[in-house]
């Protein structure tokens, strides 16, 4: 699988489009940081880009990568190597080169302006792995539709309409049915509505860590109370984790039982 | 060595292989025949494992290969249509291929056989069709294993070329490998196979040496032989007319 | 009149030098405090040298100068009340005083002031007393350069800093005040002023102000006060060239109004709060160059402001400029500077030429449903705040800045002439 990975990263680091990604983010930080003004200005500038757009290229990537290396699959199908092996490496070449270009195309800039000595430190890690953690779970969601479709136009259709829908469409609804019943008490119903999507969960997530929780309030305070602490925050990450591991382990299941 | 038993597959509603039974027991090379869409890179997937079985057992050295994936050790495989990542050089896809694989390959004679060292740096997007499916033979022969199977290995070759990978052939035939071949060029099976398996709408519609089908079919040549099953089949599948499009297919071919 | 307090009090200390001086030290002829005060005359000086003074409650009631020396600790023991001061013209500096109880019943001070006027304390340093400096029913007075530490952990069972009670014509000034329950409270003082004065980490407000009219406060910087600084019901208070920041919590604010009339807030920092200024019920308010920087609510309105004016300040960076809980009557808000402003100025004038909305969409759904506020800064709120902006629906229309600017106001080259 390593094997495999090694070459899915080295063929995708002689992708174009990977630099531009991550030029991209070289480019938007080093802008935020010394024309906006500040670090946390920045961060929570970042956040907002990082949220929107970490998981829309993630998945756009996936996408495109499963369906440009058919013939790189297909040679490497014929080998001896383990199926979900095949997939895996592949997946987590993707993953890793676009959490590589974020790594670096916002990292060199906030070390270079020296958030090592800043106390924004744990915000801007706390933006980093959130953005880690949305390119491994959108590059997997990706690379699930890809296997799923042979049709590259509906496998592109129906990724941007998954982005679309965590993105924007699902906080639409959730919004709507807060407002709905607004008479009820709704902070466990919203911690429970913010679980189930990875980018709702990544920006509450943040925006705790920047202490927006003081505008929220009540909802705030029962947030705060449940994520704001340390197994509250394990208990995210674990999410996070399982927003990870359950489109992996559908690739699993597609791939073995895959005709190519 | 391979034993198919009983081997159905289809993708969606087109049945393609209905019932396939062959074991392959003697070293040597066979032709695997038949018109397009009869099945012939569907039962060589399938027992690369890459195609799964929707009925029916394939067995490797007595193995099922059923969620196996070592056994592929023992197989060389060239496919149809040679596609590569199209980034890598040729080099460093031989390399590749050697690290994700392992053990022992000897490409330097393949290369100097088919003249491939000018092409070595050269990205694999770049290269010609013909010098593509070099690689890809290159790739598929460059391991000493006893399975060997080849998807239309003379596509895009020159004659110069495809003399030397019949001369390859014959050498690694008497190594006393199992050699499995598709093609569509009927002077290639004459010179070369040991025996013939013919597909046809799914099945097994012959299975024999050379003479034996010509006799059978009462045809001086293959190209006869093979026209004649056809004709057959049109009469037997009118209704869809198929055995006339097969035939022109196969015969445009010889 | 305040010249009058002052010059008084400088004709005071001149007597004072004429007068006799009576040194207590621990090994002193007078090794305590009430024993030289017991002997002193009216003006006479007493010097109190470096040592600890464990004497319970000491009772001034002469026109007396208190002067230490080398930092003398008058040390409550955690019991009692330590200077209480019952005559006119006392003067107080260089003393350390320490450690009252803390009481349910009674509110212990350091130094208590009752009833007397011409006084000033000056330089002292209070620590962990339960009340610090208290003022009752006095006037003319000066309480400066003053550093009050306290120790409060709840607000039940903490005192006040600075505390003043039916006072007039008080000057506070170049104080420090930080760990009490409110760092300067003031309650039924009149024609007092409030500068220069540094009130952070206290418990409550950093500076509580109620119930006092004709009174000025500027130069302070309040910060991070438990609910930050709240002036309520009062007349004609001038607010300058304060810093109001890190006040930030649930129920946080850098500035709270309430039944406020005729106030003059200008030149002030509101940075870091959860809210910047919350108002309610308060009328002809003229807010003039004030920067809001990064707070999460510039302002707050609620219900019964009227006649108000925020003409020329900045607001940068606020997660919402601005809140309304019900129809505005009457409140102007032209020409001030918004960093969200996106319009444009074809006439290069310096103003914009289409209004800016300062109400969000997205700041109405959360008056309406507070849980909303965790899909804060999501893309579906940005692009609902957007069409909103583009074709206003439900943020009421006529809350705009008719004449936004383009450029950030530079406070230090634009500011006015007081």
């Amino acid at each position: 699988m390593f094997k495999i990975l090694k070459y899915s990263f080295y063929d995708l680091t002689r992708s174009r489009w990977l630099y531009i990604y991550g030029a991209f983010y070289l480019l938007l930080s080093a802008s935020l940081l010394w024309l906006g003004g500040g670090l946390s200005k920045a961060i929570i500038s970042l956040m907002n880009i990082i949220l929107v757009l970490v998981p829309l290229i993630a998945t756009m990537f996936g996408v495109m990568y499963y369906y440009n290396s058919r013939e790189f699959t297909e040679l490497l199908l014929a080998q001896p190597i383990r199926r979900s092996h095949i997939f895996f490496g592949q997946y987590l070449g993707v993953a890793c080169s676009l959490a590589i270009s974020l790594l670096l195309g916002v990292g060199l800039p906030f070390v270079l302006y020296g958030i090592f000595s800043s106390s924004e430190i744990w915000n801007f890690s706390i933006l980093l792995l959130v953005g880690l953690f949305l390119s491994f779970i959108f590059s997997a969601i990706a690379f699930f539709i890809a296997l799923r479709n042979e049709n590259r136009i509906k496998g592109f259709g129906l990724a941007i309409l998954v982005w679309l829908f965590f993105a924007v469409i699902y906080d639409g609804l959730f919004l709507l049915a807060l407002s709905m019943f607004s008479d009820y008490p709704l902070e466990r119903f919203a911690i429970g509505a913010s679980l189930f999507n990875p980018i709702d969960l990544s920006r509450i997530l943040i925006l705790l860590k920047l202490d927006i929780s003081a505008l929220m309030g009540y909802t705030g305070a029962v947030i705060q109370n449940f994520m704001g602490t340390v197994l509250g925050m394990a208990c995210s990450l674990g999410v996070l984790l399982l927003w990870v591991a359950l489109p992996a382990w559908g690739i699993k299941r597609v791939a073995v039982r895959k005709d190519f | 060595m391979i034993t198919i038993e009983n081997l159905h597959k289809s993708f969606g509603k087109q049945e393609v292989l209905k019932g396939v039974s062959l074991k392959f027991q003697s070293p040597g090379i066979t032709a695997i025949l038949g018109p397009n869409g009869s099945g012939k890179t569907t039962l060589i997937k399938s027992i690369l494992g890459m195609a799964l079985p929707g009925q029916g057992t394939i067995r490797f050295q007595g193995q099922d290969i059923k969620g196996g994936w070592a056994y592929r050790r023992q197989i060389d495989y060239l496919p149809q249509i040679a596609r590569f990542p199209e980034n890598l050089t040729v080099q460093e896809l031989l390399r590749m291929i050697q690290d994700l694989r392992g053990g022992q390959p000897d490409a330097e004679p393949l290369i100097r056989l088919f003249a491939l060292q000018p092409h070595l740096g050269n990205r694999l997007g770049n290269l010609s069709g013909g010098t593509r499916q070099k690689v890809n033979l290159v790739l598929a022969m460059m391991y000493d294993s006893p399975v060997l199977i080849l998807d239309e290995p003379t596509s895009g070759l020159d004659p110069v070329a495809t003399q030397r990978l019949k001369e390859l052939l014959r050498q690694e035939k008497e190594k006393g490998k199992y050699i499995l071949v598709t093609t569509h060029i009927m002077s290639f099976v004459e010179e070369m196979a040991d025996e013939v398996v013919f597909l046809l709408e799914g099945h097994v519609h012959f299975r024999g040496g050379l003479q034996e089908l010509k006799e059978k079919y009462g045809a001086s040549s293959l190209e006869r032989a093979i026209a004649r099953i056809l004709e057959e089949g049109e009469l037997g599948f009118s209704s869809n007319g198929h055995g006339e499009k097969a035939a022109q297919l196969v015969l445009r071919g010889a | 009149m305040r010249k009058t307090t002052l010059i008084f009090t400088f004709l005071l200390a001149f007597l004072a030098t004429q007068a006799a001086t009576i040194t207590v030290c621990p090994d002193c002829e007078y090794s305590s405090i009430s024993q030289a005060i017991a002997s002193a005359g009216a003006g006479d000086e007493i010097l109190i040298q470096g040592g600890v003074y464990q004497e319970g409650n000491i009772l001034v009631d002469k026109p007396l100068r208190l002067k230490g020396e080398g930092w003398p600790v008058l040390d409550g023991e955690n019991e009692t009340e330590v200077l209480t001061v019952t005559a006119n013209g006392v003067t107080i500096e260089g003393l350390v005083v320490r450690n009252v109880g803390t009481s349910y019943l009674e509110d212990r001070a350091g130094i208590r002031m009752r009833r007397v006027r011409d006084f000033a304390i000056r330089g002292n340093r209070l620590e962990n007393t339960f009340f610090g400096i208290y003022l009752e029913h006095c006037s003319d007075g000066l309480v400066s350069n003053n550093i009050l530490e306290g120790q409060a952990r709840e607000e039940m069972s903490s005192g006040n800093a600075i505390h003043l009670w039916y006072c007039k014509r008080m000057l506070v000034e170049n104080n420090q005040v930080r760990g009490h329950r409110d760092g300067i409270y003031f309650e039924f003082v009149d024609d007092s002023r409030i500068r220069h004065n540094i009130s952070e980490d206290n418990l409550r407000y950093g500076l509580h102000f109620m119930f006092s009219n004709d009174d000025d406060y500027f130069r302070n910087t309040f910060r991070r006060n438990g609910a930050g600084v709240a002036v309520m019901f009062s007349r004609n208070i001038n607010m300058w060239e304060n810093r109001f920041e890190y006040n930030w919590g649930r129920a946080a604010y850098g500035l709270l109004l309430k039944e406020i009339y005729d106030a003059e807030i200008r030149n002030n920092v509101f940075l870091e709060n959860t809210i910047g200024i919350y108002v309610e019920g308060s009328t002809r308010i003229r807010y003039r160059y004030n920067e809001f920087s990064r707070n999460g609510w510039a302002m707050k309105m609620s219900g019964g402001c009227l006649d108000n004016e925020v003409r020329a300040n900045n607001f940068l960076y606020n997660t919402f400029d601005l809140s309304l809980a019900s129809a505005p009557n009457n409140n102007a808000f032209d020409g001030n500077y918004w960093t969200d402003y996106s319009g444009y100025d074809l006439g290069r004038d310096g103003v914009g030429d289409v209004p800016y909305h300062p109400v969000k969409l997205f700041n109405y759904v959360v008056n309406r449903t507070p849980e909303a506020m965790v899909l804060l800064r999501s893309l579906f709120v940005d692009l609902l705040n957007f069409s909103e902006k583009v074709s206003p629906v439900l943020t009421p229309a006529d809350v705009a800045d008719n004449a936004p600017l383009m450029q950030k106001l530079n406070f230090s080259k634009d500011k006015p002439a007081f």
